[in-house]
């Protein structure tokens, strides 16, 4: 089991293919990380598993993934020193699910703090819709090169059971009860609620606008 | 709108598919990567693969095949079977599987639902329940449906919710098989009792049979298996069928 562990991470010494930019992937313990990487590997990018500062500082593009609890999440970045490093990144980042959360104000799961790129809040879904929203749902208002080539309503996959509420910096609305940031934009960060890995083709196509940002 | 899913469901032994599957442009219908490629080509929401196989061995072949449907399918999946330790579930998410399901483990050892949900988050527990209809009365069935319990289905169901559950499998063995149509009174009688997305499984026949599910049995979710391995109900027109009857899919 560990064995795989291992084959992916050592899959590439510099995460650089020809010509192509670097891509890490910010490994912090928070769950099901591989298939990010999987789904830059189907691009043709060798996307690197790390959670080393200059590693991170010296990438092209960065992903912050997560899957789990926000506040033990948060306290793993605070362990790690990530919570400062992050915030302070200048090549494009992209939040995925937890990821983007993780980059607001605040959350209601575990009553955390954020890392405060993203000016709203986090909150939970109310009990009049199934919690955890789970499928496929549409995004649409679209305000990005992230979605440059994505038609309006189109579908992606969500899991989550916390929501970021709208701000100046939504760039992407979805509706479940109510209407909410499914994806925000604050200069270099972005963040997607929805998991572009796993969103078939059209998912792809974003992970591929992010990568040409 | 979130849209109502198609689940195809694929049995799997030593690491290859077992039930007979008659797909057309398959190098190798036993190859569950191929058969998740075409599935997700199709237009289907996510997978299940189902673990049947019966050794050690066999289950370390399904960890490599999970790794190889992760690195090849842009859909997500889950991964049944056999899973009773936080190791395993663990080994299984670090191989690429969005979701996880457990059975009778969760029957035998309750908290093994906590403990899950706690460590991964409840988005990737997926707890499946057998049951039968007996005198009018829902009893969980264990062990694939064979060993009977005093348990009751929405009892139960509404247990491994509050103990942390993402979502409900649910199976009805007085259906599965038949091709007569899912369980509906139960399944919405489920879907009004709990808050967590519900999964109907057993006795898809035909496309009413779907349209049913989602309508009367309020499922979020359809799984089938042999309808689809067959081409008895390809997955692009199926889903055309439900948009006409204003089910919300995604097309």
């Amino acid at each position: 089991m560990s064995e795989f562990k291992d084959m992916s991470e050592s899959s590439s010494a510099s995460g650089k293919l020809d010509g192509a930019s670097s891509v890490v992937i910010i490994n912090y313990g928070a769950g099901n990380i591989k298939s990010i990487q999987f789904a830059f590997k189907r691009l043709g990018v060798d996307a690197v598993l790390s959670n080393n500062p200059e590693v991170i500082k010296a990438a092209d593009k960065v992903i912050f993934p997560g899957v789990g609890e926000a506040s033990s999440a948060m306290k793993m970045l605070k362990e790690t020193g990530l919570d400062t490093l992050i915030p302070r990144l200048k090549q494009p980042v992209l939040g995925i699910c937890l990821g983007m959360q993780l980059l607001c104000l605040s959350s209601e799961e575990g009553n955390t703090k954020g890392l405060g790129v993203f000016q709203t809040e986090v909150k939970r879904f109310s009990n009049d819709v199934k919690v955890p929203q789970m499928g496929w749902n549409v995004i649409k208002d679209l305000k990005s090169d992230l979605f440059k080539g994505i038609k309006e309503n189109e579908y992606m996959y969500l899991v989550h059971s916390y929501y970021a509420e709208h701000c100046n910096e939504t760039i992407a609305k979805t509706d479940y009860g109510l209407n909410y940031a499914s994806a925000l934009q604050h200069n270099n960060f972005y963040g997607v609620q929805f998991h572009p890995e796993k969103s078939g083709i059209q998912g792809q196509k974003i992970l591929e606008n992010f990568l040409k940002l | 709108m979130l849209t109502k899913r198609i689940v195809p469901c694929l049995d799997i032994k030593n690491g290859r598919t077992v039930k007979g599957v008659n797909f057309v442009d398959l190098r190798d219908a036993g190859d569950p990567v191929e058969l998740a490629k075409q599935y997700a080509e199709q237009g289907a929401d996510e997978l299940v693969f189902l673990d049947i196989s019966a050794t050690l061995e066999g289950r370390g072949t399904t960890l490599e095949m999970v790794l190889r449907v992760a690195e090849q399918v842009n859909i997500p999946f889950t991964v049944g079977g056999g899973i009773s330790s936080v190791e395993h579930v663990d080994a299984l998410l670090q191989c690429g599987a969005d979701k996880v399901s457990i059975n009778s483990s969760a029957v035998k050892r309750p908290e093994l639902v906590n403990e899950l949900s706690n460590k991964f988050g409840s988005q990737c527990v997926v707890v499946a329940i057998d049951a039968k209809q007996v005198d009018g009365q829902w009893k969980v069935h264990l062990a694939g449906g064979s060993i009977p319990t005093e348990i009751d289905l929405f009892e139960w169901a509404k247990e491994v919710e509050q103990r942390g559950a993402g979502e409900i499998l649910f199976t009805s063995m007085n259906h599965d098989g038949t091709k007569n149509g899912f369980a509906n009174e139960a399944l919405s009688k489920l879907s009004e009792t709990l808050n967590i997305p519900i999964i109907a499984s057993g006795g898809a026949g035909n496309v009413q049979h779907f349209i049913d599910t989602f309508v009367e049995g309020k499922s979020d979710a359809a799984l089938a298996a042999s309808v689809f391995h067959f081409g008895e109900i390809p997955i692009p027109e199926l889903k055309k069928e439900l948009k006409q009857n204003n089910i919300e899919v995604r097309l």
